[in-house]
């Protein structure tokens, strides 16, 4: 081991059932650094800082601290933090409801002779705690009382003070606005330079070079390499992230990059915002367009899409639906509108797996109708089979329970759904993620046509590929804030480097 | 240093969980006080109508207890009146039938609520049951042993068991606040055994909770299971024992109550388990657990004990007023704690 490193990994494999999650990561630590973790859904950054805190149990590979003699495989969280790792997650691990001297105490509170807990000791050293890092609280007040800032640097006080080399952040700054992550990251530095190894793991790329001094590169549980800040700019940090292998479709693009400037202006979004997912932005959408918005996962595409449609009432700003000013409360309203939307996560918040084909396909325009009224069974039918065969869903029959349907297929039952209530604007979110490649073409074709029909669509995707075949426009966001549009020619090279920003095209 | 102490004391706002025990206390003695402006010229001014109110609910304040620890951690146990009906029962019956003596059925009776809170410790904890659902079986049965052990009215007179009559009728006078009677003798205001054991087990609890680690363990498991573990906590056995806990408690409560009505019945105690839950949530213990102290319940307990003096007192209402009235309060307190909890969210 080189000096001043804390921890190496080596080698690291692990797999899901059907999956390798990670194939031979190496990954290593040096004493006062903070060391990005970066990649996209499914890189198996997480698989990673899992194995090292031992959640997860690695197949092959070994894991070396600093100061413990031999190979270190953790079972647990509390063995991980017996060899010095500490981890902060996203959502602070504290008690709401305890004072913030207990947070930091409790499982190892001083003791009296009595066997009862020393409160004055406790407040003392609490306070002691937090004033050493420069945490301002009352540390007998409850934790709930302060700001999620606050309680993050307090989770961070209570890793750091259980004698502890390496900290873990996992997506620290997620749910914080840009004053708290000023502060948290001057208590990373402190305590950088207190000599900590600080693993930090975000999205958010203005913050990897606001702090970090190297980054790792993970892509589909493999290594992409190990990097000093200086040597990988953004572009070439989000070329590695997003790898540049190009799938063989066909480029089933109909027509040039015509304008749809003239048409009729469909969505006219001035504004709109909604508190800690998505900062003010302003969109437009023609007849028979079809815009993408692109950036890296948690830059705020599908909140500016919620924001629009309802599912995240829009706090600022004002909507127009064809011209006319509209008020958002519910995803109803905007069903009524003509909107729709296939959300990301079709099996939370798409398909409703005991119902068939057919009660999915027409549970849309069953809502636009009302409650009251009850479509025919025989139009029902009918609906159902002309989406199973429009949209070609391979399914036993439409009285089959969607949850038996392969994924794609639940996909298109779901685009079905959308389609039958005859939408004028349509939102698909990551609506080709995890199915095969013959049905995102299909699907790809599919909204290339919608738009021919006159529909408007706002299309999400990570795959930048995919993206550039169907979209007239893109609009990029960056860490929750929409950061620029993209018309005329697009290409890969330009789309990366507005999500990378801040870099010279 | 001690300046900024200071002004660190200063800033301080009051917990909204205290605003809520305040107010919970002021409601006792308003409720207290109108009972003695209404009713002063029937006795409720004497001293020793509230004893009586403490008398009668001694083994309720024991059950609530219980029922207080086992709700911080999220968790409720809905067998504990089923339970207090099977221990007086196997107190009468034992004493009795068996001619067993009182000290030896009263730890009998505080084995089978150990063994009770084991199995329903275990369930909740380790089997991940639903509490609900475990301590419904747990009413169930016990209430169905009840029954097993003897469907009579029994009583336990001095003949009986001399030592258990002795118990209940041991009485501790106060040294002031006496009142003549009819004829004439002034009496001093009195308690029996079962408040002291009460209070004893009041105290024990508040201390437990505030100053041991298992009672801070309670208080972080009910505040969040998940981050309870993060921080090395075991939250089973925590859980585990918090029904032990209880069903301890609400044995000794079983006792209390024993001693009171000097009587056992299969009907005995039905929905003291309710009383004990609207006891404890009165005083501003959180179904989803994580707050909530005992001094909360013993003025939630009081709260419903003046109720029902005041009822008693009045002797021409219903008798279906006690419930109608802890109703309106439970509804008081419920939405009292939601605007709480929106008013915090909004301050963030």
């Amino acid at each position: 081991m080189e000096d001043n490193v804390v921890l190496t990994m080596r080698g690291i494999c692990m797999t899901f059932p059907g999956v390798k999650a990670l194939d031979n990561v190496d990954f290593t630590l040096r004493k006062g650094e903070i060391h990005a973790l970066m990649g996209e859904n499914g890189a198996g950054k997480s698989t990673l800082i899992k194995c090292l805190t031992g959640i997860n149990d690695f197949e092959a590979g070994e894991i070396h601290v600093d100061g413990v003699e031999g190979k270190v495989k953790n079972h647990s969280t509390l063995d991980a933090q017996n060899v010095g790792i500490s981890t902060v997650y996203q959502e602070v691990n504290l008690c709401p409801n305890l004072s913030v001297a207990e947070n930091l105490f409790i499982g190892r509170e001083p003791m009296t002779p009595f066997h009862t807990i020393d409160r004055r000791t406790m407040i003392r050293k609490a306070d002691e705690l937090t004033k050493r890092l420069d945490i301002r609280v009352d540390v007998t007040q409850n934790l709930e009382n302060y700001s999620l800032a606050i309680q993050q640097m307090i989770a961070i006080a209570r890793a750091v003070d259980t004698n502890c080399k390496v900290l873990i952040l996992d997506e620290p700054t997620s749910s914080l606005d840009d004053s708290e992550v000023e502060k948290l990251f001057r208590m990373m530095t402190s305590l950088k330079e207190q000599g900590v190894g600080i693993i930090f793991v975000t999205h958010f790329l203005e913050q990897v070079y606001a702090v970090c001094d190297r980054i790792t590169v993970l892509r589909n549980g493999t290594l992409v390499g190990e990097y000093p800040i200086a040597d990988l700019p953004r572009v070439k940090l989000v070329a590695a992230m997003m790898g540049k292998d190009f799938d063989d479709l066909a480029d089933i693009r109909p027509e040039g990059f015509t304008s749809h400037a003239d048409a009729e202006m469909v969505i006219d979004a001035k504004g709109l915002s909604h508190k800690g997912t998505i900062k003010p932005f302003d969109i437009e959408l023609h007849r028979g367009e079809v815009i993408g918005l692109t950036g890296l996962l948690g830059s705020g595409r599908s909140e500016l899409a919620r924001a629009i449609y309802g599912a995240d009432k829009a706090q600022t700003g004002t909507l127009k639906v064809k011209g006319k000013e509209v008020k958002i409360n519910h995803p109803i309203d905007a069903i009524h509108l003509g909107m729709g939307m296939l959300p990301d996560d079709r099996k939370a918040e798409g398909i409703i797996g005991d119902l068939s084909v057919r009660e999915n396909i027409i549970l849309a325009l069953q809502a636009r109708m009302g409650m009251f009224k009850q479509m025919s069974r025989a139009k029902q039918e009918e609906i159902a089979d002309e989406y199973i065969k429009v949209l070609q869903i391979k399914t036993a029959s439409r009285e089959t329970p969607i949850s038996q349907l392969s994924g794609g297929n639940q996909q298109k039952a779901i685009l079905g759904r959308w389609l039958a209530t005859d939408p004028d604007f349509l939102i698909l979110d990551e609506p080709t993620r995890g199915i095969d490649i013959g049905t995102k073409t299909e699907i790809q074709k599919l909204i290339i046509q919608l738009a021919g029909e006159g529909k408007s669509v706002m299309f999400i995707s990570s795959e930048i590929e995919e993206m550039l075949r169907t979209c007239n426009r893109m609009a990029v966001l960056r860490d929750g804030a929409k950061v620029g549009e993209l018309d005329g020619e697009l290409t890969q090279e330009r789309v990366m480097s507005a999500i990378a920003g801040g870099a010279k095209e | 240093m001690s300046k900024s102490a200071n002004t660190l004391k200063e800033r301080k706002q009051m917990n909204s969980n205290t605003v809520l025990l305040l107010i919970t206390i002021a409601l006792f003695v308003v409720l207290y006080a109108a009972g003695c402006v209404a009713y002063g010229s029937k006795g409720f001014t004497n001293l020793q109508t509230f004893l009586n109110i403490l008398r009668s609910n001694a083994g309720l304040i024991c059950v609530a207890c219980g029922m207080t620890c086992v709700m911080l951690t999220g968790g409720i146990d809905i067998s504990v009146g089923s339970l207090v009906a099977m221990d007086c029962m196997l107190l009468a019956y034992g004493m009795s039938n068996w001619h067993l003596s009182a000290p030896v059925m009263c730890l009998l009776v505080l084995a089978i609520g150990l063994v009770f809170g084991l199995v329903q410790g275990f369930c909740v904890g380790y089997l991940e049951i639903q509490p609900f659902i475990v301590s419904m079986a747990g009413m169930f049965f016990a209430r169905g042993m009840t029954a097993v052990i003897s469907t009579d009215q029994l009583s336990i007179t001095a003949d009986v068991n001399q030592t258990f009559y002795d118990w209940s009728s041991f009485r501790i006078y106060l040294p002031f606040g006496g009142v003549p009677n009819r004829k004439g003798v002034v009496i001093m205001p009195y308690f029996g055994s079962g408040v002291v054991i009460a209070l004893v087990v009041l105290v024990v609890i508040f201390l437990m909770l505030r100053y041991t680690k298992f009672g801070r363990s309670l208080y972080a498991v009910g505040g969040s299971a998940q981050s309870a573990a993060m921080m090395g906590l075991n939250v089973k056995k925590t859980q585990l024992k918090a029904y032990v806990l209880c069903s301890v408690l609400t044995s000794i409560g079983g006792i209390c109550y024993c001693m009171n009505t000097m009587s056992a019945s299969v009907s005995q105690a039905t929905g003291l388990e309710m009383q004990a839950i609207a006891s404890s949530v009165i005083g501003g213990t959180l179904l989803t657990g994580g707050v909530g102290n005992v001094i909360g319940t013993l003025f939630g307990v009081l709260i419903n004990g003046t109720i029902s003096a005041i009822v008693q007192t009045n002797g021409k209402l219903a008798s279906s007023w006690p419930n109608i009235l802890t109703a309106a309060l439970l509804c008081f307190f419920i939405v009292l704690q939601s605007i709480f909890a929106l008013l915090k969210e909004r301050k963030k």
